[in-house]
C-alpha cells in the first residue's frame, strides 16, 4: 500500500494531459481527488502509529547493491504523509482559485505539483537511503520547475537555478555522507544502521559521514549560511511557496536530521553543530525579516527564523541521548517534543500566511508594504486569518503557536543544566539569544500584520480597489488557520496522536509513544518562560513602535549582502572559466579534434599493449611467404602511398581504387573467395561513384599546411601504424580461447543446410546483423537522396561559384557514349551480367556468392547499361522506383525474419529441406534463401538509389 | 607472411590516417577508403593466414579457414560502400554552399555567410 501511495500523484500526473479534452473545467478539480484520498489514508493509520505499530513494506531493487525500495511507516514519517497530502489537498484547492483555469501551463503546474508530492512522499517513508537520495534531489528539480514556473521572468530563473545549484550540492554531499555510513556498515537501512549505532562514533568516518549528511540537511532547510535561496524562490507562484517552501519541502531538512538522530545523537559534535546552526538561522532570519518590505520576502526570511528553531531544538533535544537516567532524558528530550509540536504549528500558521499574503496580492496587486496598509475594512475574513496566523507565529495566546514557543523556552532554559558540555555559564548564551530572536519573530509578526491591514487606507497608491476574496479562495486558508485554535485546546489530544509516536520514532524506537508523552499546557504558574514571553511581548511591542523612525524599510530586500555576492561571484568564477577551460581545447578545428581521437587511441591500445601482462608478439607459426603476395602488398602499399602525393583528382582516386583492387586480390589468395567477388564489385562502382561525384569538386589543392602542422600529422599517423601494427602482432601471440568459429563450421550444413559458411553465418547465424546492416544502407541511401533532392538552397553567389567546375562539359563521365561497340557489346555483356548475378546469388548458399554479391553485381550491368546508353534511357527503359525496390527488400527480410513467429519459432530461425524439382533436380530449399532475396532486393535498390540521385543531379 | 601483413596493415592505417588530417574533403574521404582496407586486412590477418581451405563445406579438405572475420569483413565493405557515397555527398553539398572543400575553410566561410 505503501509503495502505491507514492505511486498515485505519478500515475495521477500522467492523467492530467488528458484534462485538454474538458476544457471547461480547472484541472485542479481533477487533481484534487489524489492528495485527498491519500490524506483519508494517512488519516486512517493514526491509531495504528498511536499505539506504537509501524509498518514496513519492501520490494526488492537492486539486492546485490543493498538498494531495496523499503518503505517505513513510523510516527515521524505518518506526520510528514499527512503535512504533504493535507496541505497539498489545501493548497491544490486554493490554486484552482488563485490560478485562472486558462492561464498558460496550468496543466504545467499541476504536473510539477504532483511530481513534488510524489517526490516528498517518497523522501519521508524510504527507510532506504539511496531511495530517500532519489527522491530528494527529486523534489529538488520539482522545486526548480515550479520556481522557474514564470520562467520568462529573469528573476524566476535566477531563483530556480540558485535553489537548484544550492539543494543539489547539498544533495550530493549528503549522497557521499550515505555511502559512508554504507561503508561503515554495509547496508543502506536506516533502521539496520540505527541497530548499529553504538559501534559507530569509534569509526574515523563517522565525523565526515555526519557533516555531509548534515550539509544535505542545512541546503535542504534553508539553514545560515545557506538560506540565500529560500527568498529568491519566493518567485514561484504564492500556493508554491506555501506548500513546497514552506510547509513540506523546507522541512525535509528536518526530517533527515531528526531520522538520523538514533544514529548521530549522543556525539557532542552533532548536538552543538546542529543547535548552533539552528539558532543562528533563528536570529540571522528574524532580524533579516524586520528589514523586509517585500510581504513574501519577509515570510521567506520568517520562514527560514522558524526552520532554525526547530533545528535547534532537535540539536538541543539531542542531549538526552547522553543520558539513561529516565529524569535526564525527560527532562532534555522535551525539546524533541517541542521541535514537532512547533513543526505542526509552523506549516499550519506559515501556510496561512502565505495564502493570505497571495490573497492580498491578488486583491490588491502588490505585495509592498510600502503601498499597503487599512485593508482590515475591505477584507475582513483576510484580516482575521492573518492575525490569529501572525499571533500564533509571535507565540500568543491562546493559539497553538504560544505553546510550542513556551516549550522553546523550557527546552533553552533547561539546557543550561547540560553538564556534558564542560562550557560552564556559556551555555546560558543559548536562552539569551533564543529570546532574542523571539523579540524579532514578535516584531515581524505585527508588522505583517498590522502595516497591511491597519492603519490608513493607501488606496491611492494601489493599481485596483481591493476587495474581499471569494470564499472558495478564503476557504483554504481559513481552514489552515482555524487548526491553530483548535490545536491550542486540545494539545494533548494531538500528542497522544501524532506527536508522541512521532517523537518515539526520532528516539529510534526505544521509547513506546506512551513513555514519550508530554503533557502540554496553558498554564505552568509564573515561571521563568512565561516572564520570558511577557518581556518579548514588552520589548517586542516598544520596538514596533520605534520602527517606523528606525528606518528599517528603506532597504532592497536581495541581492545586496556578502552571501549573496560570494555567491554571484562564486558562479561567474566557474561559468567563466569553465568556459575558458574548455575553449582551451575545443577549438572548432576538426583536424585537432581527429588528432585527440587518434591520440586516445594510441595511448588506451598502445598502453594496454605495454602495461598488461601476457600479451607477446607472436614470431612463430607464419604462413609461408610467396613472391606474389610480396609483390601484391608492394603494389597496395605502393598504390596507397601515391594518393597523398597524387597532384590531380583523378590521380588521387585511381591510386586509392587500385590499392583496393590488391586488397580484393589478397583476399583470393588469403582463401576469402567471398570477400573477394564483394571487394571487387565495390571497388569498381566505388570508383564510378567518385567519378561522378568527381565533377563537382573543386582541383585539389596542394597541402597549404605549415610545416608543423604536417609533422605533427606524420607523427600521429606515424603513432597509429605503429599500434596497429604491434596490434597485428600481438593477435597471432596468443589466444586465449578457443574461436567460436569451429561451431560455425560444424554447425553450418547441419543445423542451416548451406555448404558456404560465410554465407550461412550471414543469413543465417547472425541473420540479425545483417537485418540491420541492409537497414542501415537504406537510410545512407535515403540520406543521400536527401541531401541531393531536399538540399539547402544556395544563394546565387554561391551557386555561380559551384557550377564553375560543373561547366567543363562532360569532363569525366559522358552522359551518352558515341562509342558504337561499348553500346553493341553492353547489351551482351548486360545480360551475361545478370545472369553471373542470379547464379551467384542462387549458388549463395553453397558456393561463393550470396545476396550481396548478386546485388551488387547487378547493380554494376545497371550502371553500365546507364554508362553505354545514359543515365535517362535506362531511366526510361527500366522503370523502377529504386526506393521503392529497397522498402520492398527490407520488407521482405523483414517479414521472413518474422514469419519463424508463425512456427513458434524465435526470431530468424531458419528451416531448410530438399525438395525434387522439375528441370533443376534434387534441390536444397531454405527459408535462409527467402531473406536472402530481401537483402539482394535491398541492396540493389541503395545502390541505384545513389548512383541515380547523384547522377540526377545535372 | 603474417608480419609482412602486420607491417603492411600498420602503413595502410599510417596513410589513411595522415589523409583524414588533412584539410581537403576528398582526401579525407579517399583516406576513410584507405583506411577501411586496413581493418579488413587487419581482421583477416588476426585469424591467422593461409590455416586451410576456403570455408566452403564439402571441397574434401580437412581444414578451413576462419570464416567468421569474413563474415565481418564482407558486412563491413557493404556499410562502408554506403557510408562512402554518403561522405561524398556530403563533401559535394558542402563544396555546393560553402563554396569550399576545405574542412578549416568551411567554418570561416560559415561565419562569414552568416554575419
Amino acid at each position: 500500500m505503501l509503495h502505491i501511495a507514492i505511486l498515485i500523484p505519478f500515475l495521477w500526473a500522467a492523467l492530467i494531459p488528458l484534462m485538454r479534452v474538458l476544457p471547461r473545467i480547472h484541472p485542479g478539480w481533477a487533481v484534487l481527488p489524489a492528495p485527498g484520498a491519500l490524506f483519508i489514508y494517512f488519516l486512517s493509520r493514526i491509531p495504528q502509529s498511536a499505539a506504537g505499530e509501524s509498518l514496513f513494506t519492501t520490494v526488492p531493487w537492486m539486492p546485490d547493491l543493498g538498494i531495496d525500495l523499503s518503505l517505513v511507516l513510523d510516527g515521524w514519517s505518518l506526520l510528514f504523509a499527512l503535512l504533504i497530502t493535507g496541505i497539498g489537498t489545501l493548497v491544490v484547492w486554493y490554486s484552482m482559485f488563485y490560478m485562472g483555469k486558462n492561464s498558460e501551463s496550468i496543466r504545467q503546474f499541476y504536473l510539477y505539483l504532483l511530481m513534488f508530492m510524489g517526490a516528498m512522499l517518497g523522501v519521508v517513508l524510504s527507510d532506504n537511503l539511496m531511495v530517500l537520495y532519489a527522491f530528494w534531489e527529486l523534489t529538488s528539480i520539482a522545486s526548480f520547475l515550479l520556481i522557474a514556473f514564470w520562467y520568462r521572468r529573469e528573476r524566476s530563473r535566477y531563483g530556480a537555478l540558485k535553489s537548484m545549484l544550492i539543494t543539489v550540492f547539498g544533495g550530493l554531499a549528503m549522497f557521499a555522507g550515505f555511502n559512508l555510513l554504507y561503508l561503515m556498515t554495509g547496508t543502506y537501512s536506516i533502521r539496520e544502521i540505527a541497530a548499529q549505532a553504538a559501534s559507530l562514533p569509534e569509526h574515523s568516518l563517522f565525523l565526515p559521514a555526519m557533516i555531509l549528511v548534515l550539509l544535505g540537511a542545512f541546503t535542504k532547510s534553508a539553514q545560515f549560511p545557506f538560506h540565500i535561496w529560500l527568498p529568491d524562490a519566493m518567485e514561484a507562484p504564492t500556493p508554491v511557496s506555501a506548500y513546497l517552501h514552506s510547509a513540506t519541502m523546507v522541512k525535509a531538512g528536518l526530517y533527515l536530521v531528526a531520522r538520523m538522530s538514533p544514529v548521530f545523537a549522543g556525539d557532542s559534535a552533532w548536538f552543538w553543530t546542529v543547535s548552533l546552526v539552528g539558532l543562528v538561522t533563528l536570529l540571522y532570519g528574524s532580524f533579516k525579516a524586520i528589514r523586509q518590505t517585500d510581504l513574501k520576502a519577509l515570510l521567506a526570511y520568517s520562514t527560514i527564523s522558524q526552520l532554525g528553531l526547530i533545528m535547534s531544538l532537535l540539536g538541543v533535544g539531542s542531549a538526552a541521548a547522553f543520558f539513561d537516567d529516565p529524569a535526564q532524558i525527560a527532562l532534555f528530550g522535551l525539546a524533541t517534543t517541542a521541535a514537532v509540536f512547533h513543526l505542526i504549528n509552523h506549516a499550519v500558521f506559515k501556510g496561512s500566511l502565505f495564502m493570505v499574503v497571495g490573497i492580498v496580492d491578488h486583491e490588491t496587486g502588490t505585495r509592498d508594504l510600502r503601498r499597503l496598509g487599512g485593508l482590515i475594512k475591505l477584507m475582513p475574513v483576510t484580516f482575521a486569518v492573518a492575525l490569529i496566523g501572525s499571533f500564533s507565529m509571535a507565540g500568543l495566546p491562546p493559539f497553538s503557536g504560544f505553546l510550542s514557543k513556551e516549550m522553546f523556552f523550557t527546552a533553552m532554559v533547561n539546557i543550561r543544566e547540560f553538564d556534558a558540555a564542560n562550557v560552564g555559564s556559556w551555555m546560558l548564551l543559548l536562552p539569551i539569544i533564543a529570546w532574542i530572536a523571539s523579540v524579532f519573530t514578535f516584531v515581524y509578526s505585527m508588522i505583517l500584520v498590522f502595516k497591511t491591514f491597519g492603519g490608513k487606507a493607501m488606496n491611492n497608491k494601489l493599481d485596483k480597489l481591493p476587495h474581499e476574496a471569494s470564499a472558495g479562495l478564503l476557504a483554504s486558508p481559513v481552514l489552515l488557520v482555524s487548526l491553530a485554535f483548535v490545536f491550542a485546546f486540545i494539545p494533548n489530544a494531538l500528542g497522544r496522536t501524532l506527536i508522541d509516536p512521532a517523537v518515539a520514532a526520532v528516539r529510534g524506537g526505544v521509547l513506546s509513544p506512551a513513555d514519550a508523552h508530554v503533557s502540554i499546557h496553558f498554564w505552568h504558574g509564573w515561571t521563568t518562560e512565561l516572564w520570558m514571553t511577557i518581556g518579548v511581548v514588552l520589548l517586542g511591542s516598544a520596538l514596533y513602535m520605534t520602527y517606523g523612525r528606525l528606518k528599517m524599510l528603506d532597504r532592497e530586500w536581495s541581492g545586496r549582502d556578502t552571501l549573496n555576492r560570494l555567491y554571484n561571484g562564486l558562479l561567474n568564477v566557474l561559468e567563466n572559466g569553465g568556459r575558458r577551460f574548455t575553449d582551451l581545447y575545443m577549438t572548432g578545428s576538426v583536424r585537432l579534434y581527429l588528432i585527440y581521437i587518434f591520440l586516445f587511441l594510441i595511448a588506451a591500445v598502445g598502453g594496454t599493449l605495454i602495461f598488461s601482462p601476457g600479451i607477446s608478439l607472436g614470431m612463430e607459426n607464419y604462413a609461408p611467404i610467396t613472391f606474389y603476395e610480396v609483390a601484391l602488398v608492394v603494389v597496395m602499399l605502393g598504390a596507397a602511398a601515391a594518393v597523398p602525393f597524387a597532384k590531380s583528382r583523378v590521380n588521387a582516386i585511381l591510386f586509392t581504387g587500385a590499392a583496393g583492387y590488391m586488397v580484393t586480390a589478397l583476399f583470393l589468395i588469403f582463401r576469402a573467395p567471398d570477400l573477394a567477388l564483394t571487394q571487387m564489385i565495390v571497388e569498381t562502382v566505388s570508383v564510378i561513384l567518385f567519378l561522378l561525384c568527381f565533377k563537382f569538386l573543386p582541383k585539389l589543392k596542394r597541402e597549404k599546411e605549415k610545416h608543423v602542422f604536417k609533422w605533427t600529422n606524420l607523427l600521429v599517423a606515424a603513432g597509429v601504424g605503429i599500434t596497429v601494427t604491434l596490434v597485428a602482432m600481438a593477435s597471432m601471440g596468443s589466444s586465449p580461447f578457443e574461436p567460436i568459429s569451429n561451431y560455425f563450421l560444424n554447425e553450418s550444413y547441419e543445423s542451416a543446410g548451406g555448404k558456404n559458411v560465410v554465407n550461412v553465418i550471414l543469413v543465417d547465424f547472425r541473420g540479425f546483423d545483417t537485418l540491420f546492416e541492409i537497414m542501415v544502407l537504406g537510410i545512407a541511401s535515403l540520406g543521400i537522396y536527401g541531401l541531393i533532392k531536399l538540399g539547402v538552397r544556395t544563394t546565387p553567389e554561391q551557386g555561380a561559384k559551384s557550377t564553375k567546375p560543373a561547366s567543363q562539359p562532360h569532363a569525366s563521365f559522358p552522359l551518352r557514349s558515341n562509342d558504337v561497340i561499348l553500346r553493341t557489346m553492353s547489351r551482351v555483356i548486360v545480360l551475361i551480367i545478370i545472369s553471373f548475378s542470379l547464379y551467384l546469388f542462387f549458388a549463395g548458399h553453397n558456393n561463393p556468392g550470396g545476396g550481396f554479391i548478386a546485388a551488387l553485381m547487378t547493380a554494376a550491368a545497371l550502371i553500365l547499361l546507364a554508362v553505354s546508353f545514359g543515365m535517362d534511357t535506362v531511366r526510361r527503359v527500366i522503370r523502377i522506383d529504386y526506393r521503392i525496390l529497397t522498402a520492398i527488400g527490407l520488407s521482405i527480410a523483414i517479414l521472413t525474419a518474422a514469419g519463424s513467429f508463425v512456427f513458434g519459432a524465435p526470431f530468424l530461425s531458419h528451416a531448410f529441406g530438399h525438395f525434387e524439382l522439375p528441370i533443376l533436380g534434387d534441390t536444397e530449399l531454405a527459408t535462409a534463401v527467402l531473406f536472402d532475396l530481401g537483402v539482394y532486393l535491398a541492396v540493389v535498390g541503395v545502390v541505384m538509389n545513389i548512383i541515380f540521385t547523384i547522377k540526377g543531379e545535372d | 607472411m603474417e608480419w609482412i601483413m602486420a607491417v603492411a596493415i600498420g602503413a595502410l592505417f599510417m596513410i589513411g590516417v595522415y589523409l583524414i588530417l588533412t584539410k581537403s574533403l576528398l582526401r579525407v574521404i579517399l583516406g576513410t577508403s584507405l583506411l577501411t582496407h586496413g581493418v579488413h586486412l587487419l581482421l583477416l590477418t588476426m585469424a591467422g593466414l593461409k590455416r586451410g581451405a576456403a570455408p566452403i563445406l564439402g571441397s574434401g579438405s580437412e581444414s578451413y579457414v576462419d570464416p567468421l572475420p569474413q563474415a565481418l569483413i564482407l558486412t563491413s565493405i557493404v556499410i562502408s560502400f554506403g557510408v562512402t557515397a554518403l561522405f561524398f555527398v556530403l563533401a559535394y553539398r558542402a563544396y555546393q554552399t560553402r563554396g569550399t572543400d576545405e574542412i578549416d575553410g568551411m567554418d570561416a566561410e560559415g561565419k562569414e555567410a552568416d554575419s
